[in-house]
This record gives structure tokens, sequence and C-alpha cells, in this order.
């Protein structure tokens, strides 16, 4: 096979009390192929767990999946857990149901982009392959 | 040496997970600073006790991690595990899903927990395996868990990393035929038959012990078979008596 040396890891989680997968599963599958390494967290994460996963992966992006509401609390909280443990470079950004009203206020807390549904898995890839530092 | 990779050194030594994870990152793109890297860990070493987990995709090798794990953690022990999942030969890309069996230890400031794609690695591991158990050796982790990626009858790769190999076979592996067969049945120091509540387990387990009392080698390696349900919590404390006293037989020999 060809070999990749550096692939981009990515993180997909779920944080919250919200069970609906479906889009972080297609994701992970979608970044799979486009030749990403993806390590899917499973469902009902709370924002540490989720940053200590991110810590100890040294992953390259952590993409949050929310379709409960609580995104205007959980993501930035994830954020905040990410550079408190010196995460400075990871991407962040986001997906499920998010009102685009609250799309400009997670901007400023970090969350680099918000992809909603009907969003295209190669816009996604290439935003991160786009955005990565490395 | 690079002042940059003589502080990562110097970080995880000193015990900084966020300089392990980056040195882990260092030696699995098998960057240029892997062999300097590895010298200045040498004296660190030789402390740990690993642990391999092998078997086929789905047979509950991450479920025992996760038990074995928390008896560990139960005796004081830290714990580092490296789990080992395939990537594509189509595009490279991975989805590393062994984590997910393990989150009663995510937030224990004694376990470390790594995902790994094989990157093109034959025989159920990473290439960079076992400098990658070096490191958590040398971060001072009491036990390593290597599980590796979903295997048939040849990858062998975990013989060499690891002091123990656990072999993890479900219910329905097969009859007394497949396990007469060479490979690698002939590495595992201990046979787990997990699933155990399933109806033919029973069985598995003697056809097991039988064609391990006919093979000459083993009368030498001395292979054991045990049942367990992994996510019952039936049978773990068994399985880590038996790693405990392989542990003792690895350092008498």
């Amino acid at each position: 096979m060809k070999k990749t040396k550096k692939p981009i890891r990515v993180l997909i989680a779920k944080p919250g009390l919200n069970g609906h997968d479906r889009g972080a599963k297609v994701l992970t599958l979608g970044l799979r192929d486009e030749g990403m390494e993806v390590i899917y967290t499973g469902i009902r994460q709370t924002p540490a767990s989720i940053a200590k996963t991110a810590f100890q992966e040294d992953v390259d992006v952590v993409a949050l999946s929310c379709l409960s509401g609580a995104h205007n609390y959980l993501f930035p909280k994830v954020v905040e857990l990410l550079r408190e443990k010196g995460m400075n470079e990871v991407l962040v950004i986001g997906g499920g149901i998010i009102p685009l009203d609250d799309v400009p206020s997670l901007k400023e807390k970090g969350i680099k982009a918000i992809f909603g549904p009907g969003s295209a898995i190669k816009d996604i890839a290439n935003f991160i392959r786009e955005n990565v530092k490395r | 040496m690079k002042p940059y990779i003589v502080g990562l050194v110097n970080g995880m030594v000193a015990g900084s997970e966020g300089c392990l994870s980056k040195l882990i990152t260092l030696v699995e793109d098998d960057s240029p600073e892997v062999p300097e890297i590895m010298k200045m860990i040498y004296p660190h070493l030789g402390r740990a006790y690993c642990v391999g987990i092998t078997g086929a995709p789905g047979v509950g090798k991450s479920t025992l991690a996760d038990r074995l794990t928390a008896i560990a953690r139960g005796k004081g022990l830290s714990v580092g595990i490296v789990a080992a999942d395939p990537s594509s030969a189509l595009h490279g890309g991975a989805v590393l899903g062994d984590r997910i069996r393990m989150q009663q230890h995510f937030l224990d400031n004694r376990v470390f927990i790594r995902s790994m794609a094989t990157r093109g690695s034959q025989g159920g591991l990473p290439a960079s395996i076992s400098n990658i158990t070096k490191l958590l050796d040398a971060f001072g982790k009491d036990i390593i868990i290597v599980e590796t990626v979903g295997v048939g009858q040849t990858e062998m790769g975990i013989a060499k990393v690891a002091d123990t190999v656990v072999l993890v076979l479900s219910p329905d592996a097969g009859d007394s035929i497949q396990f007469m067969k060479a490979g690698l049945i002939e590495i595992a120091d201990v046979i787990v038959v997990n699933k155990a509540d399933h109806g033919y387990a029973e069985n598995l387990v003697d056809e097991l012990k039988a064609v391990l009392l006919f093979s000459p080698s083993n009368a030498k390696h001395h292979t054991v078979v045990l049942p367990t349900q992994a996510i019952n919590n039936v049978g773990i404390e068994e399985l880590y008596k038996e790693l405990e006293n392989r542990r003792t037989g690895v350092r008498a020999v």
C-alpha cells in the first residue's frame, strides 16, 4: 500500500447527554476515507474526558457533535480545557443542530467552523487540511 | 542533541503526560529524532511488565484490557495502553475505536491510553510499537497493555513486544483441528475463551486443553486456557492472577 507517513489525526467526540450519533459516525467513516486517522469517543462524553482524550492521543483536530441544544456551553468548555492543557494549536470544529445565530459567538470562543446538516464531507476534509497546523 | 527533544524527554521522565504524548507522535511518525530519543530514554527502561492482547476482531480484546486495567489500578499500579487498529490499504485512513471500551479510565491520571493505526505495517501492530512501549516504560508505567488489531492465524508481531501474550478467542472459534495448526496459537501464553456465557464455550475450553496436552512443544511452554466474560467481569481476577504468575516466571528465567 501507499505509505502515508503522517496522516492527520482527528478526534470525533459527542459531548453531553445526546445519543444521536449517526452524523458523528458518518463523519468518522468519511474522514477515514479521506485518509485521516479518526478516533471516535462514543456518545455522552464530558468536556473533561474529551480534552483528556485529545491530549493523550495528540490529535490535530477535535470535531464536536451535539444535537441537544447544549452546544453553547459544551463546545466552548472543551476549547477552554484544551487550552488549559496547552493544546493551543489543535483545530476545533463543530457540527449537529446549531442555530445560525449561535455560530458567531461559538467562533469567537475558538470553534473555527460549524458544519450543520447537509455539509459535504469533502468540504469538511478540505477545511481540516487547510486549517490544521502541523 | 536538539534542546527541544531533551526538553521533551526530561519532561516525560519527570512525569509530564503532554511530553509523553508528543514523543509518541514523533516516534509514530518515524521522525529523524527517533534514534536520539531512544538513546536518551535507555537508562530508564526495564521496569514495566508488558502484556499483549491479541485475537480476531470483536472477540473482546479492548473490553478485557479495560477490565484488567481496573484490577491493576485497584492494586495501585499505573497502566499504559496502546491499542492498534488497521490503516486502510486503499487510502491510508483508519478508524481507531478501541478506546471506546475503556471509558471508565478516561479521567484516571494514572492510566494513559493511546490509539494507533498500523500505517502499512503487517503483523498486527504498527512498526513503531516496540519503541512506543519503551516510551511508556521510561515514563514509569507499571503495566503496559498492547492490544493488536483484530488478527487471525499468522500475525506474530505481539510476540516480539510482550512479556506475556494473551490470545482471545470467541466460543465459536472452531474445533480442535484449528488449534493444531501452526501460527498464532503457538505463541500464546494464555488462551482466553471470552464470552464464556455462550453455549459453545465449555466445549472449546475442553478442546483447547486437549490439544495443548497432545502438543510436545507445550510441555515447555505451559500455555493455559481460561474462560472469561469480560463485560460481566467474570474470570478476570483469575486471568490477572495468571498474568502475575507469568511475570514472576519471566523474571525467574
